[in-house]
């Protein structure tokens, strides 16, 4: 458990600027809403200097409940502007000096604010009536005696070419809707619409033990699901002092990288098929089924397997898991030779991924854009270097960098971490050393009160956990760092003055899954 | 002449579960009696719509991906007629509603089974669809697609296997071969009423 520092909330923005500037301080790793109920409600920081690793964590809050305000940080951090519309969603914080302060997963007529602890539930039945589109967003702006006004602000003008994309098209990965302003075929501006597939997990963990907790884990990003749930359990594990054994770790890094390398061949696959290369499509599936296979052998699920638990795991792996992945991984290595020849080296391909979408560095830290697409830009994000965890900090294995930042640089940073992911699996396969697949935990699992971060690196980026827990056998605040919410958020920088069929290219290199984002 | 069992090429009878149900559809529909004629077309226009089923490309969450399993190489729903899955409602058969349902999607959704051409299929895929699923107490999702669109197949699972959403595919392709065309409509179901309204 980190020590956290609390800010008041006149001193926020200046404060916050001081560590962003003076300590360097330049990655927010996570921003969460909290409701302390008697003591106000508040937002928790967790800020990161990306050269030395150092980790702070801040707090602020206000006890005004009725109109609650706090100051923004969305000009500090980019990646603050999706994070703080999300607090205003759920706990109905008016961030002060945010340039678009509207609701971000739930509609526009909501009543009331969800993750409040006295959220009325009665007040919100089904709405079947169509979205009316807004063009407009409120800003909340300090005036030089310190007065706040409202103000309106204009998206989209009215004579600007919008077209709609979503949140029911096959190139979206789900149920994302943007609305793009058009000038010609050049993108000029986009807006994101998320929480189409909100489904209120934050919330519901807080009414749920533990262990239930985990299940929803999975279904977050589903092509992470071991990695998610690890995150979660190593959480939980950190917080409780429990120690799993050597054996679980392996396991547990195993199957990560399988996991990773599943998710990887499905990127490649969807994105051939959204560039038009079904054959591609195809292949990828092919391969995947075979991981699928090995996933089902030992956990008994397919797509969602539910397989780490708090102390461990669910079961021990399957008598022929050894053997089969050793000969997964020599079955994938002249396949991936076979992808990079049907699609890599097309020159459709290459035209239509190259140069297109360029995503900087700096753009990429402030956003807080981790995983495949921060590597591509040339900041090493990744969490099993910078945070090692479970066997990561004992096998050797090369952090995939490119400098581009481009789409090509996002697809060959992925295919390539599949190499790199087969070559842990080597290192591990052969020395799994016998133990307790799963820790003796009393039945009732409870915390001790306090607040925890773990993080892991997932399919996408980072998947974060942060639980502040009051000694229950309940969360009182459970949060998830979404891996693709900060990629949706960078998704304007990118496109802007791209083309409109560029779109499809840069959404499937940034590979984000929406019920990630939404949660 | 007699309506018969709907059978599928290559499947005994007996390998299907829910029988009973499909059986007494017939019954009903031999207890009017069928024209010859009529009959044979009907026979005719089932055969071909049962086996050229075209679904709608749409997933919300994890069981689209099974979706997508079904439709590559392994399971491939090709082989039954169903590999043409359309980007648009208007040119869609059936919506596989795969995945949760929110209180933001439900519009959306019913908008595209409105804008969908009849005669129209709903299969509610996974536990989410059928429900709400693990996420039945949350404020944002809706508990069963049932309450605004007539599903007419459930496939339950979480995510159910490709298997199990082909046979729910293959259960729908008979539902198709019971249908009567002329000289009346066997396809009964109420429209759910509007939640806002009840």
């Amino acid at each position: 458990m980190s020590e956290r520092i609390e800010i008041p909330a006149e001193k926020l923005h200046e404060e916050m600027l001081k560590l962003r500037q003076g300590k360097h301080l330049d990655f927010l790793r996570s921003l969460t809403g909290m409701d302390w109920g008697e003591e106000g409600l508040g937002v928790v920081y967790h800020l990161e200097d990306t050269n030395t690793g150092d980790n702070v964590v801040i707090s602020t809050r206000t006890t005004n409940r009725e109109k609650p305000e706090l100051p923004s940080v969305s000009d500090i951090w980019k990646g603050a502007e999706f994070n703080e519309r999300e607090v205003y969603d759920y706990y109905g914080i008016r961030f002060v000096g945010h340039p678009d302060m509207r609701r971000l997963f739930l509609r526009d007529d909501w009543v009331g604010y969800p993750l409040r602890k006295d959220y009325d539930e009665s007040l919100n039945p089904l709405r079947m009536t169509n979205e009316e589109p807004v063009d407009t967003t409120q800003y909340i702006e300090v005036q030089h005696d310190g007065s706040v006004i409202e103000k309106r602000e204009t998206i989209f003008e009215e004579d600007e070419y919008i077209i709609n994309i979503g949140p029911q098209h096959p190139a979206t990965h789900g149920v994302l809707r943007f609305r793009v302003s058009l000038e010609g075929e050049i993108i000029k501006k986009l807006d994101v619409h998320c929480g189409y597939i909100h489904r209120g997990i934050e919330k519901m963990c807080e009414s749920l033990t533990y262990p239930q907790t985990l299940a929803l884990t999975d279904r977050l990003d589903y092509l992470g699901a071991h990695q998610n749930r690890h995150a979660l359990c190593m959480c939980i594990e950190q917080a409780m002092g429990v120690e799993v054994s050597e054996r679980v770790q392996y396991i547990r890094t195993i199957m990560d990288e399988l996991q990773r390398i599943d998710s990887h061949l499905l990127f490649f696959s969807c994105l051939c098929m959204d560039m038009g290369a079904l054959t591609a499509f195809f292949y990828g599936f092919r391969d995947r089924e075979k991981i699928l296979d090995i996933f089902e052998a030992t956990t008994g699920g397919r797509l969602i397997q539910n397989y780490n638990t708090i102390g461990g795991v669910q079961a021990d792996i399957a008598p022929d898991f050894v053997q089969k992945v050793k000969e997964f991984i020599a079955y994938l290595r002249p396949m991936l030779k076979e992808y990079h020849e049907v699609f890599t080296g097309n020159i459709i391909a290459q035209e239509r991924l190259r140069g297109v979408g360029v995503l900087s560095r700096e753009d990429a830290i402030s956003f807080g854009a981790t995983g495949g697409t921060g590597r591509a830009s040339g900041w090493a994000c990744d969490v099993r270097k910078r945070h090692p965890y479970a066997m990561y900090g004992k096998v050797d294995f090369k952090e995939i960098v490119h400098t581009e930042g481009d789409c090509f640089a996002r697809y060959m940073v992925r295919m390539e971490e599949i190499l790199e992911s087969m070559s842990i699996i080597e290192q591990l396969i052969d020395n799994i050393p016998e133990g307790n697949y799963q820790e003796k935990m009393k039945p009732i699992i409870r915390v001790p009160e306090g607040h925890y971060y773990a993080a892991v690196e997932g399919s996408r980026g980072e998947f974060g956990v942060y639980l502040e827990s009051r000694g229950d056998k309940f969360p009182y605040r459970l949060k998830f760092r979404a891996t693709g919410l900060p990629l949706v958020s960078a998704m304007e920088t990118m496109c802007r003055n791209a083309k409109i069929a560029d779109l499809i290219a840069i959404g499937g290199t940034v590979d984000y899954v929406v019920p990630d984002i939404d949660r | 002449m007699e309506i018969k069992k709907p059978t599928i090429k290559s499947i005994p009878y007996e390998d299907f579960k829910d029988n009973e149900y499909l059986e007494n559809m017939v019954k009903q529909l031999n207890e009017g009696g069928t024209k010859v004629l009529v009959g044979c077309l009907d026979d005719l226009i089932n055969w071909g719509r049962s086996n050229s089923l075209w679904p709608l490309t749409f997933a919300t969450s994890c069981c689209g991906i099974e979706f997508m399993a079904v439709g590559a190489a392994r399971y491939d729903f090709a082989r039954f007629g169903f590999e043409v899955a359309r980007a648009s409602p208007r040119q869609a058969d059936m919506i596989m509603v795969a995945g949760t349902i929110t209180h933001k999607m439900a519009p959306v959704l019913k908008r595209l089974y409105d804008q969908m051409a009849d005669p129209k299929y709903v299969i509610a895929v996974g536990g989410c669809a059928i429900s709400g699923g693990p996420f039945k107490k949350s404020y944002h999702v809706l508990n069963g697609v049932d309450k605004i669109l007539p599903v007419d197949v459930y496939i339950p699972g979480c995510p159910p296997r490709p298997e199990a959403l082909l046979y729910g595919m293959i259960q729908l392709q008979r539902k198709v071969k019971l249908e009567k065309f002329f000289g009346g409509v066997n396809r009964k179901e109420k429209e759910p009423q509007n939640p806002e309204q009840a």
